[in-house]
């Protein structure tokens, strides 16, 4: 929280990013305290790992300082965003408490997965079994977007450096 | 970075441990934390840590763009044929139990495993992709 408040209040890019890395190491020990080890491996490894290391090349290719914002009234933006956020607010009263056990979701289909994984399935990791068959169309659609990923890289950056190349040999 | 000795003889030690720590994560997803995706990350992030040391052009050498272009594809496809391959077995897309005549959940083993080879490649190769992109554009 701390973290998030500094990272939009400083201007210097630099000390952002790396804020938003101690944000996401934060949160994946938050996950970890929630006993979500899985996510708080990913959160770890792409949050606080390779995201950064990402948004540090970005910088190299921009500057590190923010533009100064051009100064304009800032009342109708907040109200949107008082709205918003009392609205959100008011939407938490209707979440079941954390670990309630007669939440909707402990009554759906996870109790099955939990219960008949073993048998179905034969792998310890709940986690995996779900990730990987039960829900595998998910994954393969998470998977292809993240293929998206790459080929909307590759056209908009890698694209533009060989035609640049091309161009110098042209010329 | 060529002159500071202590980070690359350190990234020599390192390396072999990171990729070998990202086949554990690969393989033992089954059992412990992890899987494809985190798998893939870090196996990403060795080389990520290499070009930091010895430069985009070694780590371009060890491990050339093409490569990843068609690990990139190669990962989705492995992933969408494991499915197809259940159902010309007769199955459902995507359901693993019929890839073992004999026992179900063998086939469930080899199915769930396929499948997350095939994200750690599709996500290893991706995210080394993005970086070379990043990296490469500036020069």
């Amino acid at each position: 929280m701390v973290t998030a408040v500094a990272a939009v209040r400083l201007r210097d890019l630099f000390a952002v990013v790396m804020l938003f890395g101690i944000y996401s190491l934060v949160s994946a020990s938050l996950f970890v305290v929630m006993d979500a080890v899985d996510v708080a491996f990913t959160e770890a490894s792409v949050g606080a790992g390779v995201a950064t290391v990402f948004m540090l090349g970005t910088l190299s290719l921009t500057t590190h300082r923010e533009k100064t914002p051009i100064a304009r009234k800032p009342l109708l933006s907040l109200l949107v965003v008082i709205i918003t956020g009392a609205a959100l607010m008011y939407g938490t009263y209707d979440i079941p408490h954390y670990g309630d056990a007669n939440d909707p979701i402990h009554h759906h289909v996870a109790p099955h997965y939990l219960e008949d994984s073993m048998e179905e399935i034969g792998i310890p990791n709940v986690v995996s079994s779900v990730l990987a068959s039960y829900r595998g169309y998910d994954t393969l659609g998470e998977t292809t977007v993240v293929f998206t990923a790459a080929i909307g890289v590759l056209i908009l950056i890698g694209g533009a450096r060989r035609r640049s190349k091309r161009d110098d040999e042209r010329s | 970075m060529k002159h500071y000795s202590v980070p690359r003889l350190m990234t020599k030690l390192l390396l072999p441990l990171i990729l070998l720590f990202a086949l554990y994560v690969q393989f033992h997803g089954d059992f412990g934390p992890g899987g494809g995706f985190q798998a893939g990350v870090i196996f990403a992030a060795g080389f990520i840590l290499h070009a930091l040391i010895y430069g985009l052009d070694q780590t371009q050498r060890l491990l050339p763009p093409w490569v990843l272009r068609i690990g990139v594809s190669l990962g989705v496809l492995i992933y969408a044929s494991v499915g197809v391959a259940g159902m010309l077995l007769g199955g459902a897309y995507l359901d693993y139990g019929v890839l073992d005549s004999h026992d179900p959940m063998h086939g469930q083993h080899l199915g769930i495993l396929l499948v997350e080879l095939g994200v750690g490649i599709t996500v290893a190769s991706v995210m080394v992709t993005i970086f070379y992109s990043f990296a490469g554009r500036g020069r």
